[in-house]
């Protein structure tokens, strides 16, 4: 019994230096942000005269207004359409089984580990060609398409452990198969929705390469994307970039620690799926 | 006679309709998919084969692009640096993950076991960029990190971390391990549950020690849960881009350059689209070549 206690003990020792490395750096960034603006202040001491205006100044020097509403307008742009047509391909693939759905199915597979680098070269022409650079299409179109594998390997996992047994009972009822769709699958599926659209929610506000590369206007960028210019223009005074990188951090902690079960959850599935 | 010939006809009548509806509903996807990934990734692999500025006329140079990559002792050290945070991105993550795990196995009933499942997810959900800026701040001249050294007596050592040639790329490297120990973590901590805690006390009983414990047991247990940390990882490493671009942009000189990066300046800032081109269809290959393998290595035999 004392070997188990003592390793009860290092366990529970290595995992408090764990969440210790895991949040100093966020309460690094809080102390440092409460700092006078322009001073190099040292790594987590508590200022004499703590600055909460630099908060202010930040959430006016960054627009966070504005930016809010874009990230907002940019994930109702993309997270509603990659539910629905994830949804229904995977409908298509793991329930309908058309002939030839195994085949289409793997070339969705394929798009799971391509790195977004893979494709920005081109995807930039031609979203200049759509004229659609400098818009939040820009940001919307691609990662819409770029979800795609994962949102219908997902959507597919959900609808192919459902027992044919339901549909046919539909069927004769005289549901069509859309009907069948809507009122029948779509209602069960709600738990692997909820989780998918989570997911997306958080990978569309942090997504950064497609928005610094196809939008140059940062208001009409992603909060990720924002961020990147922030720091480009107040990098050197380091209090005011703590305090800005702290404010751009809220809306995803503040909705993660809401929906913290359902988060850690979707999370680890996805990933497993992934 | 005649009911054969209406039962086949209601077969063939059917059957059409219903691929025909099938391929419906996962249109909008395909479409999607079709026009922002695949054509993008073809026209990738197209421009690789080119010369070209972005504006002018392009010029054929077949595979000169890819000759240059190999012979490019700057263009192939980004390769070697994505290697080298593989080291950081997914053997500190996996490792020390596992080690965490197993030995938070035993405590997972208790409150300490409850805040650190929330808490250790929070750098899984913040933008790679915001760890960047922190870990920049963190990791400088005056931060933190060389606070806690001097206070210990290793002023020696002491050094502006992300800026120092030695340094830059490893200080990278534990950025991308800080954002991913948590998910590696919970993962495996996951996988864990799932084992038969029948198994463990058997094992006590034959007097097995914690360490015979983890390797007879917890180990061969988690293939596939390892599996899914080393993929998801290895293809952070591989495709870094957000942390690089936001600490070091490659610096200082090109210590820090990664594959990621380099295709975003050679594409966007020295206007040489073909070479981009062809470092995007190596990375993308590269990825498959460590990723496929892996999948095969960690699957069941059964799936």
């Amino acid at each position: 019994m004392i070997v188990k206690r003592r390793e009860a003990l290092i366990g529970r020792l290595l995992l408090v230096l764990l969440m210790a490395i895991t949040v100093v750096p966020f309460i690094s960034l809080f102390v440092t942000a409460l700092h006078p603006s322009g001073t190099y202040p040292s790594g987590l001491s508590w200022p004499e005269h703590p600055q909460w205006g630099n908060f202010v100044d930040a959430f006016q020097a960054a627009k966070m207004g504005k930016l809010l509403l874009s990230s907002t307008l940019i994930v109702l742009g993309v997270v509603p359409a990659s539910l629905l047509f994830g949804t229904l391909a995977g409908f298509a693939f793991g329930h309908l089984r058309m002939p030839g759905h195994r085949i289409g199915f793997l070339i969705f597979v394929l798009g799971l580990t391509l790195p977004f680098e893979g494709i920005i070269t081109p995807l930039y022409y031609q979203i200049r060609d759509m004229g659609l650079l400098n818009t939040r299409w820009a940001i919307i179109l691609p990662l819409i398409g770029l979800f795609m594998p994962f949102a219908v390997l997902w959507m597919r996992a959900h609808f192919v452990n459902m027992p044919d047994d339901l549909s046919e009972a539909a069927r004769i009822d005289g549901a069509s198969t859309w009907q069948l769709f809507w009122r029948v699958h779509v209602p069960l599926a709600m738990p692997a929705l909820s989780s998918l659209a989570i997911l997306l929610f958080l990978w569309t506000w942090n997504q950064f390469l497609l928005a610094i590369v196809l939008v140059d206007d940062p208001a009409k960028r992603t909060m990720a994307g924002a961020l990147g210019a922030f720091q480009g223009q107040w990098g050197t005074d380091i209090p005011l970039l703590c305090a800005g990188a702290l404010l751009i951090l809220v809306p995803t902690l503040t909705v993660f620690l809401i929906f913290q079960r359902r988060f850690v959850a979707a999370l680890l599935q996805g990933s497993i799926k992934g | 006679m005649s009911a054969p010939i209406t039962g086949r006809r209601a077969r063939r009548a059917r059957r059409p309709r219903a691929v025909w509806l099938g391929w419906l509903f996962a249109a909008p996807a395909i479409v999607m998919y079709a026009t922002f990934v695949l054509r993008p990734l073809l026209l990738t692999v197209q421009y690789s084969f080119y010369d070209w500025n972005g504006i002018g006329a392009s010029t054929w140079v077949g595979l000169d692009n890819y000759g240059r990559l190999i012979t490019d002792s700057e263009l192939f050290a980004t390769i070697l640096h994505a290697f080298e945070l593989i080291v950081f991105f997914s053997g500190i993550p996996v490792l020390l993950g596992l080690f965490v795990a197993a030995t938070i196995r035993s405590i997972a009933a208790s409150r300490l076991a409850t805040v650190a499942r929330t808490l250790l997810f929070l750098p899984q959900v913040i933008p790679l960029v915001a760890a960047g800026i922190m870990w920049s701040w963190l990791l400088s001249s005056t931060g933190l990190a060389n606070e806690l050294l001097s206070a210990v007596g290793l002023d020696s050592i002491t050094r502006a971390w992300l800026g120092d040639f030695d340094t830059a790329l490893p200080a990278v490297g534990v950025i991308g391990a800080w954002v991913l120990v948590g998910l590696c973590t919970l993962l495996l901590l996951a996988g864990m549950s799932k084992i038969d805690p029948a198994l463990y006390e058997a094992a006590r009983l034959d007097g097995a020690g914690p360490v015979r414990e983890f390797r007879s047991i917890t180990l061969p247990s988690l293939r596939q849960e390892i599996g899914v940390c080393v993929t998801v990882t290895v293809i952070a490493a591989l495709a870094s881009f957000d942390i690089v671009y936001i600490s070091t942009q490659g610096g200082p000189g090109n210590s820090t350059m990664v594959p990621g990066l380099e295709i975003y300046y050679l594409a966007f800032s020295e206007r040489e689209v073909g070479m981009a081109s062809a470092l995007a269809v190596a990375l993308v290959l590269l990825v498959l070549a460590v990723v496929l393998p892996i999948q095969r290595l960690t699957r069941d035999g059964s799936r």
